[in-house]
């Protein structure tokens, strides 16, 4: 396909976002200004820019512990993610959800999940919903390789294999389920290899480059539409911080070689040096880009550091849509 | 007021659905077995046969609703419920609150369940409404007759909250004229007998075992005034108090063991409430399940469930002033509940 590149710096521009975004919201963490924890999406970053910048606005997507890569890929805006992550009141759940739980509607973007596994079935309910309407979207089911264990996941795979949905499957294979190496408790390799079984498209990606990303998610969505089906996703990819951020976390229990090897493979130093190749970034507008980048991101955080903490009253609001007296 | 019709609680339970689906096209109905009557009217896309799969399935309603639609899961027994309750009390209950307000879990969840009478033996003998109860964010809704199984199922259709129905098997066999445009407010107990001596609260199949009671009690001439919950949560506290107020006395009947219970959550209200409590005039009474699985054998499971005799006895004691008769019954007997 010709490009006008375009496209692929948009790209990079939401990896830089994510990338910085995460960079703030762990040192909100270590200096204590943030409280509970977060799940960086370091090194991911170009699966959720890749795979959102094929999707179409009304999308929808569901997501993991470490969702906010995928917040800031559908659309979802960095200064009221800031706020919600320190519990402010003009955070998208008004404080109620935290890092894990941020959602927003009016994007597609239909939550972080604290549970490994729940965000599947969830995302094959709203493609079943898309298609019981027939309104020609997909649905985007995040989800990762320590997920892949779960009931969940073959009860979603075999519905929505069986009922066709507009779904597709986005398993982040980052090798590691908290502090276990996913080879020590999941069977199937590759992942996408059972995809054969459930009689639909499975393809195993390069989860750190982000061209590879979108166009596996460009396919999977043209046959979603097609009427084919879902597509199983198995992009291979790397955490390149530990697991969730915390101040007195335990020490990364990972081999430094194999953190080495991966942080060679930087999706977003890749992506650049992909950019500049093509002739659509050099370092002069690198640099501009970058330095826009920090700017919105330092203006997000204050927009969240200013935001108030929510009267405490709110607290016993919103549980219901109904108020039974 | 349209034509009445002689229903079962299944035949209700099917006219409620049809009616809801009628109304509105983003109704949707997924059951192991397929509800062939939905087939017939609405087709495949919107009457679904699916897999033994509670929390997959469950999964799916709460994604469909928050993507727009107003699916009905049938899960069968209560307790198959219990492989679904990520999805039913951390995912349905909890997405309104913690997106802000974003999320609509507009998702009914049907559940039923065996008990006294019915020898269907532990696991598929526990009415669970208490287990859903105690997690904020879920409604739960137990009708006790025909009618209410067709009214509450419609209100919880329509609930823009997650809903979970929970069905005593035994309506299959309970025939009742049932108004079609009958619709039960969520959180609103009815009074299923007047009386003006004790208050009887009971839900579910408890209730014609507490009407039961209040025949024998009237021929003791007892009035006792029965209330049929309905809706579990929110419970219809109002009601309940103002008849105990009336009455003075209360005796609650529950098919689940005392612990952490209906029952218990009923005796608090209404003795923590200082008006409710200053009328009392003897100590509540609860007559619950043993706290044991429920056996099998026909007279071990008899030995479990609080019976029509249990009741009445408990209510007697109560008006009688008299401590032994008032802790017949699993809940307020502590040298039988170990």
């Amino acid at each position: 396909m010709a490009s006008d590149g375009s496209l692929e710096v948009s790209q990079y521009r939401i990896m830089l976002l994510i990338r910085g975004f995460e960079q703030l919201a762990m040192e909100l963490m270590l200096n204590r200004t943030a409280v509970g924890t977060v799940h960086p999406y370091v090194g991911q970053e170009a699966i959720a820019a890749g795979v959102c910048s094929r999707l179409a606005p009304a999308d929808r997507i569901t997501s993991t512990h470490r969702g906010h890569g995928h917040c800031l890929a559908k659309g979802a805006r960095a200064d009221r993610m800031f706020a919600e992550l320190l519990g402010r009141v003009d955070g998208y759940c008004a404080g109620k959800g935290g890092s894990m739980h941020i959602a927003d509607f009016s994007v597609g973007m239909l939550g972080a999940n604290g549970v490994v596994g729940a965000g599947l079935p969830i995302a094959a309910g709203a493609a079943l919903a898309a298609s019981v309407r027939g309104d020609g979207t997909v649905v985007v089911a995040f989800f990762g390789d320590g997920a892949v264990g779960a009931g969940a996941f073959h009860e979603t795979l075999n519905l929505a294999a069986l009922w066709k949905l507009p779904l597709i499957l986005v398993c982040e294979a980052n090798g590691w389920a908290v502090r276990t190496a996913t080879q020590d408790t999941i069977a199937p390799r590759p992942i996408a290899g059972l995809a054969a079984g459930y009689g639909i498209a499975g393809v195993v990606a390069d989860g750190n480059d982000v061209t590879v990303m979108a166009a596996a998610a460009a396919a999977a969505r043209d046959r979603a539409l097609a009427g084919h089906g879902p597509t199983l996703i198995e992009a291979v990819t790397y955490r390149m911080t530990q697991h969730s951020m915390r101040p007195e976390a335990p020490p990364d229990p990972r081999d430094p070689n194999q953190r080495a090897h991966w942080a060679s493979r930087d999706p977003i130093d890749r992506h650049r040096k992909y950019l500049t190749t093509a002739g659509w970034l050099d370092a002069e507008s690198d640099a501009a880009l970058q330095a826009e980048i920090t700017r919105e991101l330092a203006a997000a955080l204050d927009f969240g550091l200013a935001s108030p903490y929510p009267a405490a009253e709110t607290a016993f609001e919103g549980v219901y849509a109904e108020v039974v007296s | 007021m349209s034509e009445l019709r002689r229903w079962n609680g299944p035949q209700a339970f099917d006219a409620a659905l049809l009616r809801e689906m009628d109304d509105d096209d983003g109704v949707i109905v997924m059951g192991t077995e397929v509800v062939q009557s939905a087939l017939r009217r609405f087709g495949p896309q919107r009457s679904r046969a699916v897999p033994i799969a509670e929390n997959g399935v469950s999964g799916l309603a709460v994604g469909a609703a928050m993507a727009g639609l107003r699916p009905v899961v049938i899960l069968r027994n209560a307790t198959f419920s219990y492989l679904a309750f990520d999805q039913l009390l951390n995912q349905a209950a909890k997405m309104r609150y913690m997106s802000g307000g974003q999320a609509r879990v507009s998702a009914v969840f049907c559940v039923s369940f065996y008990s006294a009478g019915q020898a269907m033996a532990a696991q598929h003998s526990q009415p669970s409404y208490a287990l859903y109860a105690h997690v904020p964010g879920v409604r739960v809704v137990a009708p006790a007759n025909p009618a209410d199984a067709y009214g509450l199922l419609r209100a919880a259709i329509r609930s823009d909250d997650p809903v979970i129905f929970v069905e005593s098997a035994w309506l299959a066999e309970d025939v009742a004229e049932v108004d079609p445009e009958h619709l039960v407010e969520i959180g609103t107990a009815a009074i299923a007998r007047g009386g003006t001596d004790v208050t009887i609260a009971a839900a579910a199949h408890a209730v014609p075992v507490a009407l039961d009671a209040a025949a024998a009690l009237a021929r003791d001439g007892i009035a006792a005034e029965v209330i049929d919950l309905r809706t579990i949560a929110p419970l219809d506290t109002a009601t309940i108090r103002a008849s105990v107020r009336k009455t003075g006395r209360l005796v609650v009947v529950d098919e689940s063991p005392p612990v952490c219970s209906l029952a218990a959550e009923i005796v608090a209200d209404v003795t923590t409430d200082p008006v409710t409590f200053a009328a009392l005039r003897a100590q509540p009474a609860r007559v619950c399940a043993a706290p044991v699985p429920v056996p099998f054998s026909p007279p071990l499971e008899a030995a479990v469930f609080p019976s029509a005799g249990d009741v009445a006895r408990a209510a007697r004691g109560l008006v009688a002033g008299s401590l032994a008769g008032a802790t017949s019954g699993w809940g307020s007997s502590p040298g039988r509940a170990r």
